[in-house]
């Protein structure tokens, strides 16, 4: 038995002991990416024998494709409504339930409801509601004497209509968020704040409350950034891209699933993946510096 | 100016007399949590420039009198004055009043001197004129910081932070913060400082080291100081006063000399000086004479309802010099030695007393007089220097 060295025999047990998730990591993570990444420079179509190595013709196509520069508009505008507003609503109803004391989980279950249940199935729910006939929201308009609307099939209504539902699904989830960061907020700051005269609730908030929840509003922020760009569901039950409808996701899903084209389809996941990536690091690098960590 | 800028500097020394000036009053707060009573009847008096301690083990209600003086709390029955005027009605950010909390309760978000400016840019500038840049607009608002700025680092000077304005809290070391937290205390000039354990988060030598802080700064500033600790030791060695807390009640008040050496009850005896003070017991003998450790003749005293005898162990003699010096000996055994480098504790067994072990402190004079563990030893005291206590813990003079 030749005599190896302890740092050798250490680092060789420790790669043994890595080995198993090593492999999973592997096989679960780098290998779907690394496919993802050769089969964008294919033509593959699900069921083809052949796969033709095109170059970069699927990545020329993204820039002539109407759809999909539609779809990233559409993905767009649902971010920008949709973040702002459940990260804002969710911090507000927050401060809200946080300050009571025998009603809180009352507040904090109904709130997060939503995040609980599917969305497919609350889709259906949504599409009876927001019926242009038959649902309640459109005879409460009726009753105030306002048009009623097509909610799911106006073009100009639908991604606003989208959105709506999905603040309805995330507020709940990030107003959890903030009472978990509420709550990590020594009760001595507001103390010695009461006594440096920060007395008035809006200076409380914006002297301490806010600053406090540094940490937690970047999480919430790059976390609902996520959940908004990866908008899928609401839009393949209520609308199927119908009228201009179509979202990054639903556009993807159709290219590869609905069309078979995967090698296309692959081009537009990595432009998906590259934009939460670019979105994520961004807004953690950019945000890190104005956050204070206790 | 501050309004309360007179009254304040032309206030006489509290040991000039004038009784009637008091920095803080108490009268008789009472206050309840649910069915359990922290502050039962509280009162006390607080003359200017005093440095009192409330002194007391945990839960005695100490720091919630200490809130209830800042208005953190509202006492349920009762009135607290600051200045001889009553601030029952009135805001924490209205009484005067500065406060220290154990974990600092910085702001942890803020550089040092923004933590320190706070509490004038609270009570100096509009709202408007503290607004996100649209605030510097208005004309006074860059006179103000201006001021606000000279103020914050005149304190930080004096407390050797002027080189930490630009740093926040967490690249502070304990000992700093804390310095942070007092100079954001100081900066308003209050009439009362309140301390709630400032020191009680610090390691033992920055214990030490800022207690002479304190002390010097309590000097400088000649303001009123309520300090709150559960270390004996720490409000012996700074207070003017004390006042020893147990179970929501003050049972004494005085010097830290008067606690010592003339406690009114045996708990104070008890609470008040290292090592603890010796507690006897007395042996009851059917005549009612009572008698101490092995000594064959009874002690004594013409106090009936004598239960107990306590001994400070600097009063319990065992050097054979000194002890044809005592009016009762006994018999012990060392038990153990404890060397302090200038002084020596022994533990005694004394005769009479199974299972309690006694402390002596004799000076270290180098060759240890000659006691070793588990030698037997004569023990004694003199009459006049034990403290006498009834059964209720009384004391019976």
């Amino acid at each position: 038995m030749t005599k190896t060295s302890l740092t050798t025999r250490q680092s060789i047990s420790g790669l043994l002991f890595s080995l198993p998730s090593g492999l999973l990591l592997v096989t679960l993570y780098a290998l779907p990416m690394l496919c993802l990444f050769l089969l964008a420079f294919t033509d593959y179509e699900m069921g083809n024998v052949v796969i033709k190595w095109v170059g970069f013709a699927n990545f020329n196509q993204i820039l002539k494709d109407p759809v999909f520069s539609r779809s990233l508009w559409n993905t767009l505008i649902y971010v920008a409504m949709v973040v702002p507003i459940s990260i804002v609503g969710g911090l507000l109803i927050a401060v809200l339930v946080h300050a009571r004391t025998k009603t809180r989980s009352f507040y904090e279950v109904i709130y997060f409801l939503p995040v609980t249940s599917t969305l497919i199935a609350m889709a259906t729910v949504w599409q009876f509601l927001l019926h242009p006939k038959l649902g309640p929201i459109n005879s409460i308009l009726k009753l105030l004497g306002l048009p009623a609307q097509n909610f799911l099939g106006d073009p100009t209504l639908m991604i606003a209509t989208l959105a709506a539902i999905g603040i309805w699904q995330l507020i709940g989830f990030n107003m959890i968020l903030f009472l978990t960061g509420l709550s990590s907020i020594p009760k001595e700051i507001y103390e010695a704040a009461a006594i440096d005269g920060v007395t008035n609730p809006v200076d409380r908030f914006f002297k301490v409350t806010l600053p406090m929840l540094g940490p937690t509003t970047l999480f919430v922020l790059v976390t609902s950034s996520i959940t908004g760009f990866k908008v899928f569901d609401t839009v393949a039950v209520l609308t199927q891209g119908r009228n201009q409808s179509e979202v990054l996701l639903y556009d993807i899903y159709l290219e590869g699933f609905t069309y078979a084209k995967m090698g296309y389809a692959s081009v537009l996941t990595l432009v998906f993946l590259l934009i939460i990536v670019g979105l994520s690091a961004w807004q953690a690098s950019h945000m890190d510096k104005k956050v204070h960590y206790a | 100016m501050h309004p309360n800028f007179h009254q304040k500097f032309t206030q006489v020394p509290y040991n000039m007399g004038m009784k009637s000036q008091q920095a803080l009053k108490i009268d008789s707060v009472v206050k309840s949590y649910g069915d359990v009573r922290v502050l039962d009847s509280v009162s006390l008096e607080v003359h200017p420039g005093e440095f009192i301690s409330l002194v007391g083990p945990s839960g005695c209600g100490k720091s919630t009198l200490l809130r209830i003086i800042a208005g953190l709390e509202a006492q349920d029955v009762g009135s607290v004055s600051i200045g001889n005027s009553s601030v029952d009605e009135l805001m924490p950010k209205e009484r005067d009043v500065a406060m220290v909390f154990q974990n600092y309760a910085l702001y942890p978000h803020m550089t040092v001197q923004q933590n320190i400016s706070l509490p004038l840019e609270m009570s100096q500038l509009s709202w408007m004129q503290r607004l996100f840049f649209v605030g510097n607009f208005f004309s006074k608002t860059k006179l103000i910081k201006d001021t606000i700025a000279n103020d914050v680092l005149e304190i930080c000077k004096s407390l050797g932070l002027e080189n930490l304005l630009k740093r926040k809290p967490a690249q502070l070391s304990g000992g700093q913060r804390q310095r942070v937290a007092l100079a954001r205390a100081m900066i308003r000039n209050p009439a009362v400082f309140l301390m709630d354990e400032p020191l009680s988060n610090l390691d033992a030598k920055l214990r030490i080291h800022l207690r002479n802080e304190l002390v010097e700064l309590h000097k400088r500033l000649k303001a009123t100081f309520v300090y709150v600790t559960h270390d004996q030791s720490e409000a012996m060695t700074m207070s003017d006063r004390i006042a020893v807390m147990d179970s929501g009640k003050i049972l004494q008040i005085g010097t830290p000399n008067e606690l010592y050496t003339s406690p009114d009850s045996l708990k104070v005896a008890q609470f008040i000086g290292t090592p603890q003070i010796n507690l006897f017991e007395l042996t009851d003998a059917k005549d009612g004479s009572h008698f101490w450790g092995s000594a064959t003749s009874p002690l004594n005293l013409n106090k009936k309802s004598t239960a107990a005898l306590a001994l400070r162990p600097e009063h319990l003699i065992v050097e054979a010099h000194r002890l044809p010096t005592c009016d009762v000996q006994s018999s012990a055994v060392i038990s153990r030695l404890e060397d302090h480098g200038s002084e020596i504790l022994l533990h005694l067994a004394i005769d009479g007393y199974a299972n309690e072990l006694f402390i002596t402190r004799i000076p270290n004079l180098g060759h240890q007089d000659g006691f070793r563990p588990g030698e037997r030893i004569n023990v004694g005291f003199k009459l006049d220097t034990a403290l006498f206590f009834d059964a209720q813990g009384r004391r019976s003079v």
